[in-house]
């Protein structure tokens, strides 16, 4: 089964290149097999010559990050984009998520959707559609949930999934805010869950645990894609225990969305680091293992600097007190293993009824997958996918923010202007306060 | 790609233009040595067959550079700086219909400017600017540069703004306005000034003020460090921010090296819009970002490197010192204090060789010295242009909307009101059909209420902050 993936602004168009070259990458080793070989046909097709071609259709509203997508891509000399894959026009949407949406989005819907329609029948079988984009700027997020709704429509059975970059909370574009908390209300109606990235989880990783001293948006991305691809990379599963999984999307949210008003998932992965220190390490995985469950239940979201004092608390205890302790209690959790001698790890301590809210039958709160391939270079590998309060905390950030910014109306004009008006603005606000509420009563 | 067309009127606005086409030429040969008539040249330049007069048939982009035309309309109610355009070497960038002009001038009366001129040659004007529109597949933006103190410039300029308005509601108009220093030589500027600022307040999507004190302050503090030849501190001969060394023009004229750094700042201004990045600021995203409401839409800008010439390999410490420079007095194009008053909004736009750590250090260390209004404490939008300006491996613009501006305007007001005060020069303006009273009364109270808007937002910076109350939900 195939994922097609729609790049969507510059954020996707250069994250989404980064996630297609670090599955290349990694299926291409000798050796590899079937996983190699699904791998391929999950995320690619093979042009008359043998080159690998993604399944993936760019778009966005000016063409310098897309020929720039397309050129790194030729350049690697191991797989390219489609020729007519890609849509753009001259005028990004100048970072306003009303101009991405009113204005561009249905402006330009069918030459989108015909280029998605085409990637989707080149497809033996569909396993779902991956969204690679921002929330903050105009066109990611705008014309990002705008097709977003758009192929609800035409695949009413397929699934979709959004993968979000949530930006610097310091600030990298003034109205980030607004732009996500209007793409958010509306994916979260869209989308079969929502994966998010934050840019300054992700630049902490790279500072601390990469030991990069100057971060760029490339590094940024490469951590990214190496989390994403340890998601979506063959596995095999509790119900496919010998052969890989063919229906990863289908997989993943079977495992970790089984409430339709819980679907913000956030990745952690142990060990990551820089490719010198990766040479002189060795890891156990119960070492491994122990470090992702204390960062689970500590919500830290990478392995330097866990607080190891903070334990589980049973669920329905004390609200406040699990407050203050920084318990991050769970819906569900999907952990995936990868590398050598993966079958003698032992993941037990991930299902501890504690982590979890009771509500949930034990059976879907926790789910893992593994295979024997090593991934992307590591010798052993855990990566979480974590339906949790992780996010909690930066979602309310961002609510409270615009939420200022709105009460005193400031650049609402600019919205108005494309036809969103402050009651959308409260709805969507009201529909995220919803959301805030249900994970923070977890 | 888009595309972009710049108006300049009036002899600063033409003087000023005319620096930045040359370094605009400068800095295109700069990256682009193949002679290709590439997009980042497309966004202010057509490439036309030079023997045909209807400005086509140069080739799209992707073909050879057969002849650069510039997008512009160049006007001015004097013949002498249009003239030496067409004299000059720059004059193969302009067809002689893109040149409007009339003998007399406005002789600094913002009213001939404004209403003689602007009746008599704004149909013209718009004609013109059409034409030129006409040849964009994707016109994104105006740059209308001129003085505030003259009279074509202020007085036609700012009427020239309002019939874009008009005829082109979408395309957004980005004033570039050069206000007198208090020692200017016309008398009338301070009525030319207030006058055109209503214009600019009401009908502009952002204006960048740039006071020509500021520029005689940088200019003369470059030439001082140039002389004095302090190691440590040497500037290249060519430091390429006052000089047009490696442009087309070869003699400098007085007001040159001045106009040399605001050509810089619109060749940065635009920089991420014509070459490629890792962040891009596309030009509709500057007034996206830092205009909270429409009619405060005054930027101050800040330019660094400007006192020292980098060398290729930046140790850390002089990277952030350039961040540091910026926020500091003597980098900005107006003299204004943003330090003590409120930011709205600001941008950094950097060039070259600066990764996203540094950008995000940088803002860190920065934040907690700069009071940001209560609702945008964030405020920040951040650009990276992997291409940096001529002769430097790195550069930063920063552009901020700060209440700080109300001071620069309060002292203009107070200009004006003197001789306003005394009736002083008025009949020249009244007998000119279409000027009454009511009209200074009225830019007076716009330029009183806009001073207003920019007070009450500061008052709030020592006020205690506290979030308002969330909305609720039924749970
Ligand atoms: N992690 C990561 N974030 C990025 C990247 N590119 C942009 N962003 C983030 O995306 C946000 C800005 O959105 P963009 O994707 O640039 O905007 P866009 O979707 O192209 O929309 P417009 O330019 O407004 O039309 C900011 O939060 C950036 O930090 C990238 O390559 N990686
Ligand atoms: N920075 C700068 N200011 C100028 C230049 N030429 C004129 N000025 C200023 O512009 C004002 C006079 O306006 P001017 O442009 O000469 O009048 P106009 O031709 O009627 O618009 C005065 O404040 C001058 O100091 C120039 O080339 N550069
Ligand atoms: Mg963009």
């Amino acid at each position: 089964m195939s994922v097609v993936t729609v790049q969507l602004g510059q954020c996707g168009n250069q994250v989404g290149p980064e996630l297609l070259s670090t599955l290349c990458d990694d299926s291409g080793g000798a050796g590899r097999g079937p996983y190699s070989e699904l791998s391929r046909e999950r995320f690619f097709w093979e042009d008359s010559r043998g080159m690998l071609v993604a399944r993936s259709v760019l778009v966005d509203m000016e063409p310098k990050v897309i020929s720039q997508a397309v050129a790194k891509a030729s350049k690697s000399g191991k797989w390219r984009y489609w020729e007519k894959a890609h849509f753009c026009q001259k005028q990004g949407s100048g970072n306003n998520w009303a101009n991405g949406y009113c204005v561009h989005g249905p402006r330009h819907e069918e030459a989108v959707e015909d280029l998605v329609r085409r990637e989707v029948e080149r497809c033996d079988r569909l396993s779902g559609i991956f969204a690679v984009m921002s929330v903050a700027g105009g066109t990611g997020s705008g014309v990002g949930t705008f097709i977003t709704q758009c192929l609800r429509d035409v695949y009413p059975n397929s699934f979709i999934v959004n993968h979000l970059t949530w930006p610097y909370g310091t600030g990298e574009v003034i109205v980030q805010n607004y732009n996500s908390v209007l793409t958010l209300s509306r994916l979260y109606q869209l989308s079969d869950a929502l994966v998010v990235h934050e840019n300054d989880t992700v630049h902490k990783i790279c500072s601390r645990l990469m030991n990069i001293k100057h971060i760029s948006v490339d590094d940024i991305n490469k951590v990214i894609a190496h989390q994403l691809g340890s998601m979506l990379q063959p596995a095999y599963t509790a119900d496919s225990p010998t052969h890989y999984s063919r229906n990863p999307i289908g997989e993943l949210l079977s495992s970790l969305v089984c409430h339709p008003e819980y679907k913000l998932l956030s990745l952690c992965n142990i060990p990551q680091m820089s490719q010198t220190s990766l040479a002189y390490s060795t890891y156990t995985w119960p070492g491994l293992l122990k470090h992702l469950r204390q960062m689970l239940i500590a919500n830290a979201r990478m392995e330097e600097g866990i607080d190891w004092k903070v334990s589980v608390l049973p669920s329905g205890g004390e609200r406040a007190q699990t407050r203050r302790m920084g318990f991050n209690r769970s819906l569900s959790n999907l952990l995936i293993l990868r590398g050598k001698d993966v079958s003698s790890a032992d993941a037990g301590a991930f299902k501890d009824p504690a982590l979890y809210v009771s509500w949930v039958p034990p059976d879907d709160t926790f789910s893992s997958w593994t295979s024997p391939v090593p991934f992307n270079g590591y010798e052993k590998s855990a990566t979480l996918v974590s339906n949790s309060q992780f996010l909690l905390k930066p979602l309310d950030n961002i609510v409270r923010k615009a939420w200022n910014m709105f009460v005193s109306r400031a650049y609402v004009h600019q919205y108005t202007k494309f036809g969103i008006s402050e009651e959308d603005f409260l709805d969507s606000f009201s529909m995220l306060e919803q959301i805030i509420s249900s994970y923070t009563h977890l | 790609m888009t595309q972009s067309v710049v108006v300049q009127v009036g002899q600063c606005g033409n003087q000023v233009g005319c620096r930045f086409w040359d370094l605009a030429l400068r800095e295109h040969a700069h990256v682009n040595k193949k002679g290709i008539y590439d997009e980042a040249l497309s966004s202010f330049f057509q490439n036309v067959d030079p023997r045909r007069s209807d400005g086509a048939g140069g080739g799209a982009p992707g073909s050879r550079i057969s002849a650069l035309r510039a997008r512009a309309v160049l006007v001015d109610m004097e013949e002498g700086v249009l003239s030496e355009v067409l004299q000059g070497p720059l004059r193969q960038l302009f067809s002689s219909t893109q040149l409007i002009s009339d003998v007399s001038g406005s002789g600094n009366n913002w009213a001939v400017g404004h209403h003689s001129y602007g009746g008599v040659y704004g149909e013209q004007i718009v004609e013109q600017v059409r034409r030129a529109a006409e040849h964009c597949d994707c016109l994104q933006c105006f740059f209308i540069i001129h003085s505030m103190g003259g009279g074509t410039g202020s007085g036609l300029g700012t009427r020239v703004l309002k019939l874009l308005e008009d005829e082109f509601p979408d395309v957004c108009r980005l004033v570039t306005a050069v206000y007198p220093s208090a020692e200017d030589d016309v008398i009338t500027s301070p009525y030319n000034s207030v006058l055109a600022m209503r214009e600019l307040t009401e009908h502009a999507d952002c204006v960048l003020p740039v006071e020509n004190q500021s520029l005689v302050d940088i200019v003369s503090k470059i030439q001082h460090m140039a002389h004095s030849g302090k190691p440590g501190s040497v500037i290249k001969k060519d430091c390429t921010i006052i000089s047009g060394q490696g442009g087309v023009s070869r003699t400098e004229k007085p007001f040159d090296a001045m106009n040399n750094i605001v050509a810089n700042l619109l060749l940065n201004i635009t920089s991420s819009a014509r070459f490629e990045g890792s962040l891009n600021v596309d030009l509709n995203e500057i007034a996206m970002n830092l205009v909270p409401f429409p009619r405060l839409h005054y930027l101050v800008s800040s330019l660094t490197p400007l006192y020292t010439l980098a060398d290729v390999n930046i140790p850390t410490r002089r990277l952030d010192q350039m961040f540091t420079d910026a926020f500091s007095k003597d980098h900005q194009l107006m003299r204004a204090d943003p330090k003590h008053s409120l930011y709205l909004a600001c941008a950094l736009m950097l060039r070259g060789n600066v990764q996203l750590s540094d950008l995000r250090r940088n803002i860190e260390r920065l934040r907690p010295a700069l009071s940001f209004v209560q609702w945008n404490n964030e405020g920040w939008k951040t650009g990276l242009c992997s291409v940096p300006p001529v002769g430097h491996s790195h550069s930063l613009l920063a552009l901020a909307n700060n209440t700080c501006v109300k001071s620069s305007f309060t002292e203009l007001r107070e200009r004006f009101v003197k001789i306003y005060r005394k009736k002083a020069h008025l009949h020249h303006y009244l007998g000119v059909d279409g000027m009454e009273v009511g009209g200074f009364n009225e830019a007076l109270s716009s330029l009183s209420t806009l001073i207003d808007e920019y007070s009450q937002l500061d008052s709030t910076r020592t006020a205690p902050t506290q979030d308002p109350p969330r909305l609720n939900i039924a749970t």
